[in-house]
C-alpha cells in the first residue's frame, strides 16, 4: 500500500480548496453565480454557503464552522442547484463553474424542516434543565425553523450515561447531533484526535478509543470542543456551586485570580461587542460576590518572566560557555496545561525542553498559601484559592497531584470565564455597568507584559523585553516595545534577535542571535515538534507553544461561540489596554521585585524558587492502561 | 477451494464465453487509448453497479484529468442485498476482470489497480491472488506489459471489512486509504479527486468484465444487444420464490414476466428489483422492462410470492437501512430509524395516516437531502410498498381515509 497516506484526519474532513489561480482578475479567477434573482461574481472554489454569506442570504448551518473543514454532515445549509438531481449542502459545494442557486424552494424550505425535526428526535433533554439554554445554536435554529411540535418524536429516555471523569470536559452524548464539530476540532484543529465517531447508522456517536473515559484517552483538555459544539453536549465541569459554599462559610478565606484573557471576553455573555475589556468592573463584580480577595495574575505571570527568562539564560550558559550537552534546547514554554498534556502525551521524549517553570496561576497558588498567608496571618488550611482563567486545562492543572508545594492544593477551583459570568448573573449583577475598582494588594501591580499573556506570541514578547534588556541593559529596540514579529495570528511564527554590546555578566552572550518559534494551536504545536523531531531546530533558543487557537483569548473556557474575528477582537483588547499601563516589563514590576526581597531573597531559580514555584512533568505517552 | 464453490450459471449469452485469458490486453495494447475509448462509447457500455454512468465518459474525465498519479479501482464490494453475480464472475472468469482493469489501467493512464474485495469474500482472496501472479509470469502485468514501452501497471487486492456502504465510490475510496468508510462531499468527484487525491476510476466488477469483449468484438456490435439506451447483456441475480434461482445473463430490456417464466417463478406476488435501495414492483406492473430507461438495477432480482407478507419485506429492508447508514448525514442517520418506526407502527396497527403521510414526505426529503445515494435510495422500498400495496398493508384500519 505504499501510495497510501499517512496523515491522520481523513480527506473528506478536510476543505477542499480547487486549484484556483493566485490572483483573482486573471481571466477564470472568478465565477458567475445567480442566487435566488441575484447574480454575482466570486472568486473561483467559494463555496455557495460563502456566496450566500457575502449577499447576505442567510443560510441556516449547523455542522459548518469557520475554524474547522467542511462536514455536510447535517444536511441544514441544502439549496437547489438547477441541473443537480438532489439538493446540495452549500458549506461542501465549491464553485467552479457559473451556477443557478436557489435558496428557499418549497422541496429546501421542507427538507430543512424535516432535518430539523429529525435533530430534535434524537435530541434528548429539555433546554430548561441544559447549560447551554440561551446559548445553543439547535435551540436557535428550532425557533428559527418555526418548529411548533415534535414531528418525529422527541426522545426523553437516557442513552448515553454522562463521562464526568474528567476535571476539565463533560461529555453528555445524549444531547449531541452528530454534527462532529468535536471530532473536526480534534482531529482537524488541535490533531490531538480522541473523539471520532463510532459505530454504524443508527448506533453511530461520539466517543472515545475504545470508549473509554475522557481522563483515561489522550485528551489535552484544551475544551476547544466545548467552543465548537452547537449544543450542550460537551461543557466545562463546573466548580461554582463549591465556590458560593467557600464565599458564604465565615471560616473561609476567599480569593481569586483573575486571568487577562477572561476580563477581555466577558463582556461578550452580556452581550458586548467582542473586544471590550472589563478587568476592573470584573473587580467589582467578584468582591460583590463576596470574594475577600482578588489578585491580578498578571503578578506571577511577571514572576514566569522572571524565572522562565532565568532559566533560559542559565540554559544558554550552561550550553556556551560550560558546554554542558545535558542541557536541552530550545526551551518551551510551560504555560499552557494544554500544551504540557499534550507534550506528555505525544512527545513525551522530549520533556526536558519544557521550562520548569510553573504557569502563572500554580505560581500564584504556591505563594498564596505560603507568601500571603504568612503576610495577612491567615492560616492556609482556611485559604481557599480560585483561578478565574480562560481554560478548561486549568481545572486539570490544578487537580495535578504535584501541584502541593504549600503543603496543601495549590489552587483549589479554576474558573472559565463562562462560570464567573454565570456566577455575576446569579449575583444579580450587570457586568459592564458596574463601577471600577482596584486589584488588591501585594500583589495589585502586574505589567503589561503579563497581561499580554492572553494573546499568542505574548510569552515571548513578555520574555523578550526582559531577557534583552538583563542582557543588553537596553529596552528591546521597538517602537512602544512592540514585538510585531511575535504578534498576529500566523500559525508557527519564527523570528530572531541579535544580542549586540552586552552588558559584562553576559559577555558570553555577545553578539548571539536569539532565535525563537511562537506557535498556536497543537496542530501548530506538533509541525514544531515534527521539525525538532527532524534536527532542524538545533540552534533555537526558546519556543512559546500554547494550545489554543490564538493562546489563551481563544481558550476552552471562553464565552462561546468563537472564530478568528472574535478572537482578533479580543487580542486588540488585550494590546490596547497594555498599552496602558504604567509598567510593561515584569522586571520592572516593583511589587514582583519586593516579592523577591521578602520572600525568596535568593532570587530567581535559586534553591527556595525551585521548591515552590518550578515544577516536574510526566511521561505519558499516547497508550494509556 | 474453488472448487467448493457452487455456481449455479443458468444462461449465459457472453460474458462466461470463453475468452482467452490476455487477449484483450494485447488487442487493446495495439489499439491505442483514443480507439479504446472510441470502442467504448460506440458500445454505451454504463455502469453495472447500478447507478448507470457511462463507462467511456467515467474514463475519458480520467484519463483528461492532470495528476502525477492515476488509480482505477475494481469495486467488489458486491454487499447489495439479492445480488451474488460479482462473486461468480470473480470466481469463474476472473481474467476478464483483471484484463478489463489492466485496459482501464491503459486507458485512463493509471499506474495501479486496487480491487476493493467484499470482506465476505476472502475464501477467494488466495485464488485471486494466484491469478495475478499468473499474469505477472505471463508479464499481462508488471513493467513493459506485453512489450509495451512505458506501460507498467500492477494490481493490489485490499480487502473490506463488511459496511455497505463502503460499495459507494468515496466510501470505498476513504476505506481504501484506512478511513472509517464514509462517503465524501461531492463535488470534487473521483475522477477529479478520489484514491489519495488523484484521479480515480472506480468500475463495478462486471463493468470491468465487459470491457475485454468490447475490445474484441467492436463497440457497435456489443451495442446491438439490449435496448438502445441499455447496451449490451446483464448478470441478474435470481433469488427467492422461484425454481431455479442463480445467475442468469440476458440482454437488457427483458420484461419482468419474461424474467419470471425462465426462472419457474409462480404465483408472483411481487418482485425486488435493484436490491434493498431498489423498488418493488407489482403484479399489475410485470410488464415494465429491466433497463437504464425503465426499472434500472445492479442485478438483484427478489421474487416474492402470494405467501409473503410485504410488510415483513418492507420491515427486513428498513432493519438492513438502520444497520446500514454510515451514520454520517442526518436525513439518512434518523430519517431511517424514523420510516422503520412507522413499519413498526402499522405492524402493530398503532399509526395514523397524517404521520404515515409525514413519514411518506420524509422519505421524499431524504431522497434528495442524503449526502450519498445510500440515503438517497434508502426510502424507495418505503415508498413503493406502502404505495403499491396499501390495500394489503393498511387493511386493519377499516375507515378507508387513507389516500
Amino acid at each position: 500500500m505504499k501510495h497510501l497516506k499517512t496523515s491522520r484526519a481523513p480527506i473528506s474532513q478536510k476543505a477542499y480548496v480547487p486549484s484556483a489561480p493566485e490572483n483573482v482578475d486573471t481571466i477564470g479567477g472568478t465565477v458567475t453565480v445567480q442566487i435566488n434573482s441575484k447574480t454575482m461574481t466570486v472568486p473561483f472554489g467559494t463555496t455557495i454557503l460563502e456566496a450566500c454569506r457575502m449577499s447576505d442570504i442567510y443560510i441556516p448551518t449547523l455542522c459548518a464552522h469557520e475554524d474547522l473543514g467542511i462536514g455536510g454532515h447535517c444536511r441544514l445549509c441544502l439549496v437547489d442547484v438547477e441541473g443537480m438531481r438532489t439538493l446540495q449542502a452549500s458549506c461542501a459545494f465549491p464553485i467552479t463553474a457559473p451556477l443557478k442557486v436557489k435558496t428557499s424552494t418549497i422541496a429546501v424550505r421542507k427538507a430543512r424542516k424535516h432535518i430539523m425535526e429529525l435533530l430534535l428526535s434524537e435530541h434528548v433533554g429539555e433546554c430548561y434543565a441544559c447549560v447551554k439554554n440561551g446559548n445553543c445554536e439547535l435551540q436557535d435554529l428550532a425557533k428559527e425553523m418555526g418548529v411548533d411540535s415534535y414531528m418525529f418524536g422527541h426522545d426523553n429516555v437516557s442513552k448515553y450515561p454522562v463521562d464526568r471523569s474528567s476535571y476539565s470536559v463533560i461529555r453528555d452524548m445524549d444531547k449531541c447531533v452528530n454534527c462532529r464539530r468535536c471530532v473536526r476540532t480534534c482531529i482537524d484543529l488541535q490533531e490531538v484526535g480522541c473523539l471520532e465517531a463510532i459505530g454504524r447508522g443508527a448506533e453511530t456517536h461520539i466517543d472515545t478509543f475504545m470508549a473509554k473515559p475522557l481522563a483515561e484517552v489522550v485528551c489535552i483538555n484544551c475544551g476547544q470542543c466545548i467552543n465548537r459544539c452547537p449544543t450542550g453536549a460537551l461543557y466545562a465541569n463546573d466548580p461554582s456551586d463549591e465556590i458560593w459554599r467557600a464565599i458564604e462559610d465565615p471560616t473561609k478565606h476567599v480569593v481569586i485570580q483573575t486571568a487577562p484573557s477572561p476580563r477581555a471576553a466577558i463582556g461578550e455573555e452580556f452581550g458586548l461587542e467582542p473586544g471590550i475589556s472589563l478587568t476592573k468592573e470584573l473587580n467589582t463584580a467578584i468582591k460583590r460576590i463576596g470574594f475577600d480577595k482578588v489578585f491580578d495574575t498578571n503578578f506571577t505571570a511577571d514572576l514566569t518572566i522572571m524565572e522562565e527568562g532565568t532559566e533560559l539564560l542559565t540554559r544558554i550558559k550552561k550550553a556556551v560557555v560550560d558546554g554542558d550537552e545535558s542541557v536541552k534546547l530550545p526551551q518551551f514554554t510551560s504555560c499552557s496545561p494544554g500544551w504540557v498534556k499534550y507534550i506528555e502525551h505525544f512527545y513525551p521524549e522530549y520533556l526536558d525542553h519544557l521550562s520548569s517553570a510553573k504557569s502563572p496561576q500554580q505560581m500564584f497558588g504556591t505563594i498564596i498559601k505560603t507568601f500571603y498567608a504568612e503576610q495577612a496571618g491567615i492560616d492556609p488550611k482556611d485559604i481557599v484559592s480560585v483561578a478565574l482563567m480562560p481554560c478548561s486545562a486549568k481545572k486539570f492543572e490544578c487537580n495535578r497531584p504535584e501541584m502541593d508545594a504549600s503543603g496543601y492544593k495549590d489552587v483549589d477551583y479554576g474558573l472559565t470565564a463562562r462560570e464567573m459570568a454565570m456566577m455575576i448573573k446569579e449575583a444579580g449583577m450587570k457586568l459592564p455597568s458596574l463601577p471600577k475598582s482596584d486589584f488588591d494588594n501585594p500583589f495589585g501591580l502586574g505589567s503589561g507584559a503579563g497581561l499580554i499573556f492572553g494573546a499568542t506570541g505574548g510569552v515571548m514578547e513578555a520574555a523578550l523585553r526582559t531577557v534583552y534588556e538583563l542582557v543588553t541593559g537596553r529596552e528591546v529596540p521597538f517602537e512602544k516595545l512592540r514585538i510585531e514579529a511575535v504578534r498576529g495570528f500566523e500559525g508557527v511564527k519564527q523570528s530572531s534577535v541579535v544580542l549586540e554590546n552586552v552588558v559584562p555578566d553576559w559577555s558570553f552572550l555577545e553578539g548571539v542571535e536569539l532565535k525563537f518559534i511562537v506557535a498556536h494551536g497543537t496542530a501548530n504545536a506538533k509541525k514544531v515538534m515534527e521539525l525538532l523531531k527532524a534536527g532542524e531546530l538545533y540552534d533555537v533558543h526558546f519556543i512559546e507553544i500554547m494550545a489554543c487557537p490564538g493562546g489563551c483569548l481563544g481558550g476552552g473556557g471562553q464565552p462561546v461561540p468563537t472564530n478568528e474575528k472574535i478572537r482578533k477582537a479580543r487580542a486588540k483588547a488585550i494590546y490596547a489596554e497594555e498599552e496602558t499601563l504604567p509598567v510593561r516589563k515584569s522586571h520592572e514590576n516593583s511589587h514582583v521585585a519586593e516579592f523577591y526581597a521578602k520572600f525568596i531573597p535568593e532570587g530567581p531559580c535559586s534553591h527556595k524558587s525551585h521548591e515552590l514555584l518550578h515544577t516536574h512533568y510526566t511521561k505519558r505517552g499516547k497508550f494509556i492502561l | 477451494m474453488h472448487n467448493d464453490i457452487v455456481n449455479t450459471i443458468h444462461e449465459s449469452s457472453l460474458l462466461f464465453s470463453n475468452y482467452e485469458a490476455g487477449s484483450g490486453i494485447k488487442k487493446a495494447l495495439e489499439m491505442g487509448r483514443d480507439d479504446i475509448l472510441f470502442e467504448l462509447k460506440a458500445s454505451k457500455l454504463k455502469g453495472r453497479g447500478g447507478a448507470g454512468f457511462p463507462t467511456s465518459t467515467k474514463w475519458m474525465l480520467v484519463a483528461a484529468a492532470t495528476g502525477a498519479d492515476k488509480f482505477i479501482i475494481c469495486n467488489a464490494d458486491e454487499g447489495e442485498p439479492g445480488t451474488f453475480k460479482d462473486r461468480v464472475l470473480l470466481m469463474n472468469a476472473p481474467f476478464l476482470i483483471l484484463d478489463g482493469m489492466v485496459v482501464g489501467g491503459y486507458t485512463v493512464g493509471a499506474a495501479h489497480g486496487y480491487i476493493y474485495l467484499r470482506g465476505e469474500y476472502v475464501y477467494m482472496r488466495q485464488f485471486l491472488e494466484d491469478c495475478l501472479n499468473e499474469m505477472r509470469e505471463k508479464n499481462l502485468l508488471g513493467n513493459n506489459i506485453c512489450g509495451k514501452e512505458g506501460f507498467n501497471f500492477d494490481i493490489s487486492i485490499v480487502m473490506g471489512a463488511g459496511a455497505y456502504v463502503c460499495g459507494e465510490e468515496t466510501a470505498l475510496i476513504e476505506s481504501l486509504e484506512g478511513q472509517r468508510g464514509e462517503p465524501r462531499n461531492r463535488p470534487p468527484y473521483p475522477v477529479n479527486t478520489g484514491l489519495c487525491g488523484a484521479p480515480t476510476t472506480v468500475n463495478n466488477v462486471e463493468t470491468l468484465a465487459a470491457v475485454p469483449h468490447i475490445i474484441l468484438m467492436g463497440g457497435e456490435k456489443y451495442a446491438e444487444r439490449g435496448t438502445s439506451a441499455s447496451s449490451g447483456s446483464k448478470l441478474f441475480s435470481i433469488s427467492g420464490d422461484c425454481e431455479k434461482p442463480g445467475v442468469y445473463e440476458l440482454n437488457w430490456g427483458i420484461t419482468i414476466n419474461e424474467l419470471l417464466a425462465k426462472v419457474g417463478a409462480y404465483n408472483t406476488k411481487a418482485v425486488q428489483v435493484g436490491g434493498a435501495s431498489g423498488i418493488c414492483i407489482p403484479k399489475s406492473k410485470f410488464d415494465r422492462k429491466l433497463a437504464y430507461e425503465d426499472v434500472a438495477t445492479g442485478g438483484s432480482i427478489m421474487i416474492f410470492n402470494e405467501s409473503r407478507k410485504m410488510l415483513h419485506v418492507l420491515k427486513n429492508f428498513m432493519e438492513f437501512f438502520v444497520e446500514e447508514s454510515c451514520g454520517q448525514c442526518t436525513p439518512c442517520r434518523i430519517g431511517n430509524q424514523k420510516l422503520l418506526e412507522g413499519v413498526e407502527m402499522i405492524e402493530k396497527n398503532q399509526y395514523t395516516f397524517a404521520h404515515i403521510n409525514n413519514l411518506k414526505e420524509l422519505g421524499e426529503t431524504m431522497k434528495v437531502a442524503s449526502k450519498c445515494g445510500l440515503g438517497q435510495s434508502s426510502p424507495n422500498p418505503f415508498l413503493s410498498i406502502l404505495e403499491d400495496f396499501k390495500e394489503e398493508i393498511f387493511h386493519a384500519k377499516s375507515d378507508g381515509v387513507y389516500k
